[in-house]
């Protein structure tokens, strides 16, 4: 697998992923989804015993143009980002060309418990912050014996 | 401008905390260096740059608001900072850089000091 992280990290960490990576890549029944990490926005996932949090790192973009869709139980993250480099024709030169340009899109699975109607997303510092509740049918509960 | 090798920030630094190298692009014209970072995650108090003896550091803390409570399940974001040097050549004058952050993107210009400003040189016909 042939790609550029957005974070890389230092060399022994590099090494533990590359490690990871082939770990991965000898697994038998991989996510359907493929493995996207490296993609943009970044993404962390948290979740907790009311809801799953969804941080994409997505810096410089506009928060209006972010189109966010829950379906099915799959959330999908879409958008794009332009380029701040300058055009062909302009008198400067490019050295080094590492951020993110273009139309973004990912997509993650999410839990089967979660609400669909009580979703919030607020964008902040560069990050989208997207917060799903879960269905209080679901959620645990302790269990009185008599 | 030159990054500076992993093998020379340690030997003249103390140990620093693992950090995440964060994307750049780095863009020059006649009159300067136009950089531009993503550290998506940092609040404007928490980014810090430094410019020390020609050389340029970026670092930034994350701040994200999390629930308490919360595991994580998956992190590609997955140190809490951002940290990237630069080695800034003498034609730049490091006193007057001049920084904008906005949104997680970290937008810098480094002027050419003035004696490094290209000039046309005039050609006299004899």
């Amino acid at each position: 697998m042939i790609y550029r992280s957005l974070f890389p990290r230092d060399f022994l960490s590099e090494l533990e992923r590359l490690q990871n990576e082939v770990r991965q890549g000898f697994d038998i029944s991989p996510s359907i989804r493929g493995f996207t990490r490296g993609g943009f926005p970044a993404l962390n996932i948290g979740s907790t015993g009311k809801s799953v949090e969804i941080y994409a790192f997505a810096p410089g973009v506009d928060p209006a143009s972010i189109d966010v869709q829950l379906e099915k139980g799959v959330l999908t993250v879409a958008g794009e980002r332009k380029s701040a480099l300058p055009p062909a024709e302009a008198k400067a030169t490019t050295h080094i060309d590492e951020r993110f340009a273009g139309r973004f899109r990912r997509v993650v699975t999410l839990p089967d418990d979660i609400d669909p109607s009580a979703v919030a997303a607020r964008y902040r510092d560069g990050v989208l912050h997207i917060s799903i509740q879960r269905r209080e049918t679901t959620q645990p509960r302790r269990i009185n014996i008599q | 401008m030159s990054e500076t090798t992993a093998v020379s920030k340690e030997s003249t630094a103390p140990r620093e905390e693992a950090a995440l190298v964060p994307p750049v692009d780095v863009i020059e014209d006649s009159g300067g260096i136009t950089l531009y970072a993503d550290l998506p995650g940092v609040p404007k108090d928490k980014l810090n740059l430094h410019v020390d003896s020609g050389t340029l550091t970026i670092e930034g803390e994350l701040g994200l608001e999390m629930p308490e409570a919360m595991e994580s399940t998956h992190a590609e974001v997955s140190l809490p900072r951002y940290r990237r040097t630069f080695t800034l050549s003498r034609e730049l004058d490091a006193d007057k850089v001049t920084a904008e952050f906005a949104d997680g993107v970290l937008k810098l210009r480094i002027p050419k000091a003035e004696h490094a400003l290209p000039r046309k040189i005039e050609i006299s016909v004899a």
